[in-house]
């Protein structure tokens, strides 16, 4: 697909707006969003274990599969991005992925937040000065990555990406921080005290005496100084005294920098995807997070929930399951005291059952294992792909399990199922009363990893299905 | 056993909850312990149900024998604060040092301050001793930063002793490294059984141990029941379906026949599911330190939950040192 059509297709899409039968009342219309030509950068926000850089990466794929240019820009040191995406290894540049199909691309960075730094550092401050900076012992520790650079260098990283204006989508993925919060609150925090009072005061106390009102400042800061000097010892201060001299001609930038990227992030092309599982401590951060960005005007789209269950299975409760399982253990003990009696008797057969004209047999544990290798002709009616004759060696290897113990199995495992379901519904519909404003999509839960493209093509097709209601009483 | 526990893991593996029940596990025979957290999350007051609590140490729960567990929020600014009066009786200076920016840039920017101060608040309390000269705590459990943070964390010490080369940060972060890397201290890690979580984890182990730091256990978390032998489950129920929608009519279900084949692949994936954890944990036993097991609480943590995980941990040994 050409650059050309792609536009086409989007412009459709949002001159139509997102197809009512296909997203429901209150769903996040994920294809609409990535094919939206006037969507620039998507931020997905939210605490850490919620897979906020798998769904970073899965909706690359998905958006690149659709025919956009995409950059996805992950923070997470752990390198497991990369690898589903089959590069060995991602660094600060970004990288293209092989195998995307159709005529977008996909690629994909991992910030190194030094080397970001480092090259910010180089390009907006001549050669001596650079390598001084460079070299000094504070400078060293600060861009090694404490409290803050992570999310001031993503910013400016995302600056940077979006101001190449080389792709038309670019998706970040946000630190793991202790608070999702800290992603917008640690680049102001940075940017201000590079560009603060506080750091000029160290530099030279002179300069702010001449103003009145100034001399208090002074005895504080002789004071401060001082303190600081102790606690700290001479030389940190000095270190810290030298770094900022020698930023000082860049701190402007660094400033005006964070304020344009941070205007950039309330832009109209920009969408923040609040990521959350259906978990109490989850759905609660990511409850905070949505109050945020509208305090902050940052644009909201949608929240995605990962790893939701549901089952097909959902008008059987769980109580109903329990009941039944406990039934086929009353019914082993009676069986194993009274020789034939089974409950045949007690329980109403079920008429599909009975009108496939089988008789039931006898409710034994022997029975179920003789009668365990069927013939393709006796279950036309319950199955459709199965195929039994690759399972009758397997079924002759386990003699132990009988057809009651197996089915009582079943049972419990969907009550399981069914109390999660339950639990996550619960949870949810909090949130939701919260926040009903919020459009959210469902990912429903894999059993394993994902590892490859395959594994977030599927969980991109999960993100766009993922507004249907949910199933009738799961909840 | 290390008087100075650190519980660290990938977010969202339940490591506050660990660090509770592992509080309360070693709070037993009428011991006293401290649980603190450091993130300023307030996840100990959400799990004990409790109001957030303060920048002080106050009892939050009782364990069997008249043991006591007692709470603390530490935070880095008031801890500071607490620092610079302590030391240098710097009453209301502390305020004119915060309203120019000095205590947030200590406690914020400064490389290192901030994990110093509170490293350095959780070592007083381990080290602190009462009249008669008996340790005040008999065990102080930290509920640390991530696994993907916690080793830049507890070694910031080393970081700033080396920046701040004299004067009192940097006698506090040798004081503070000299409790982190001896026997005294065990660093555990929380995981689930899930291949990212367990990579994590081995990760980690692999930076603590470079650095140093003594690791302690490996605690794996939201362990779900196996309700059946999974794979005599999966191979079986492939076959026998229409024996299955018998059995559940005559078990009272209505309308089985349509629910054999949801069940069977609900069985399928959990069957998957299990296999999958299977080899996580022998991933797990590879990394040759102690493990304990921890079941999924399927209704959430609440105290009673946190009491039976602690009392599961004391039957698993959990706490004892591992490399150390």
């Amino acid at each position: 697909m050409s650059a050309d059509t792609a536009g086409t297709d989007s412009a459709t899409v949002a001159e139509g707006g997102p197809d009512p039968d296909a997203v429901a009342e209150g769903g996040l219309d994920t294809d609409a969003l990535l094919d939206d030509p006037g969507i620039r950068i998507v931020v997905c926000c939210g605490s850490g274990g919620v897979g906020k850089t798998t769904t970073a990466a899965a909706l690359g794929v998905r958006a690149a599969e659709r025919g956009r240019k995409v950059v996805v820009l992950t923070i997470d040191p752990a390198r497991r991005l990369a690898q589903s995406m089959g590069i060995d290894q991602l660094d600060n540049v970004p990288r293209r992925v092989d195998g995307i199909a159709g005529d977008g691309e996909l690629h994909a960075m991992m910030l190194d937040m030094k080397r970001t730094f480092d090259e910010t550092v180089e390009a907006h401050a001549d050669a001596e000065r650079a390598k001084a900076i460079l070299e000094n012992p504070f400078y060293q520790s600060l861009s090694a990555g404490f409290a803050g650079t992570q999310e001031y260098m993503a910013m400016e990283k995302l600056g940077q990406l979006r101001a190449r204006d080389e792709w038309d989508l670019i998706i970040v993925d946000t630190p793991p921080s202790r608070s999702a919060l800290d992603f917008l609150d640690a680049p102001k925090r940075l940017g201000s005290f590079l560009d603060g009072k506080f750091i000029r005061l160290l530099m030279a106390p002179a300069k702010v005496g001449g103003r009145a009102g100034m001399k208090f400042l002074n005895v504080g800061m002789s004071m401060m100084s001082g303190t600081l000097g102790k606690l700290l010892g001479g030389q940190f201060l000095r270190d810290v005294q030298t770094f900022v001299a020698a930023m000082d001609t860049m701190f402007g930038g660094f400033r005006s920098r964070a304020d344009a990227t941070y205007k950039l992030l309330q832009a109209p092309g920009t969408a923040f995807l609040v990521v959350a599982t259906p978990e109490q401590d989850a759905l609660r951060e990511a409850a905070y997070f949505v109050e945020r960005l509208a305090a902050e005007d940052m644009p909201l789209a949608g929240l995605v929930l990962n790893r939701v269950h549901d089952s097909e299975a959902s008008r059987l409760s769980a109580e109903q399951a329990l009941t039944a399982a406990e039934n086929l253990d009353d019914a082993r003990i009676v069986d194993q005291r009274a020789g034939k009696a089974g409950l045949g008797d007690r329980v109403a057969p079920d008429p599909a059952v009975t009108a496939s004209g089988t008789t039931e047999p006898p409710l034994s544990p022997e029975a179920g294992q003789s009668s365990g290798p069927q013939t393709p002709a006796e279950h036309q009616d319950t199955t459709e792909n199965e195929q039994p004759h690759e399972n009758i060696d397997a079924i002759d290897g386990i003699d132990v399990i009988s057809i009651e113990e197996l089915t009582a199995g079943l049972l419990r495992l969907h009550a399981e199922r069914m109390q999660v379901v339950a639990r996550e519904h619960h949870t949810r519909d909090r949130f939701t009363a919260l926040h009903p404003e919020v459009p959210v999509t469902a990912v429903s839960a894999l059993p394993g990893d994902v590892h490859d493209l395959n594994g977030l093509r599927a969980i991109g097709d999960r993100l766009a299905d993922g507004s249907a209601p949910a199933p009738a009483g799961a909840a | 056993m290390s008087r100075f526990q650190v519980v660290s893991g990938k977010g969202g593996t339940g490591k506050t909850t660990v660090a509770a029940a592992l509080a309360l596990a070693l709070a037993t025979e009428g011991r006293r312990t401290l649980l603190v957290e450091v993130e300023g999350r307030q996840g100990i007051a959400q799990l004990f149900g409790s109001d957030a609590l303060p920048y002080e140490e106050r009892k939050i729960a009782v364990a069997p024998g008249g043991g006591e567990v007692y709470a603390l929020a530490i935070d880095a600014e008031r801890a500071l604060l607490d620092y610079l009066q302590m030391f240098y009786k710097l009453g209301s200076a502390g305020r004119a040092l915060k309203k120019l920016g000095a205590i947030d840039f200590a406690t914020t920017i400064a490389p290192g301050v901030r994990d110093v101060l509170l490293t350095g608040k959780a070592c007083e309390a381990v080290r602190r001793k009462d009249k008669q000269g008996r340790f005040v705590y008999d065990h102080v459990i930290m509920d640390a930063p991530p696994t993907g943070r916690i080793t830049r964390f507890l070694n910031v010490n080393d970081e700033v002793a080396g920046l701040a080369k004299i004067g009192p940060i940097h006698n506090q972060a040798q004081a503070v490294m000299r409790v982190l890397k001896s026997p005294q201290t065990a660093v555990h890690l929380v995981t689930l059984l899930e291949e990212m979580p367990v990579q994590e984890t081995a990760d980690g182990i692999a930076e603590l141990r470079a650095a140093e730091l003594p690791v302690g256990s490996v605690f794996v978390n939201m362990v779900r029941p196996h309700l059946l032998d999974e794979d005599a489950l999966r191979t079986a129920a492939g076959g026998r379906r229409k024996e299955i929608a018998k059995t559940l009519t005559r078990a009272g279900v209505t309308g089985s026949a349509a629910l054999v084949r949801p069940l069977v692949a609900q069985a399928a994936e959990h069957a998957e599911r299990v296999g999958l954890e299977r080899e996580q944990r022998a991933v797990l036993a590879g990394l040759g330190l102690p493990t304990a097991e921890l079941p999924l609480m399927g209704d959430g943590v609440d105290l009673a939950a946190l009491h039976d995980l602690a009392t599961e941990l004391r039957k698993q040994g959990a706490g004892e040192e591992g490399d150390a």
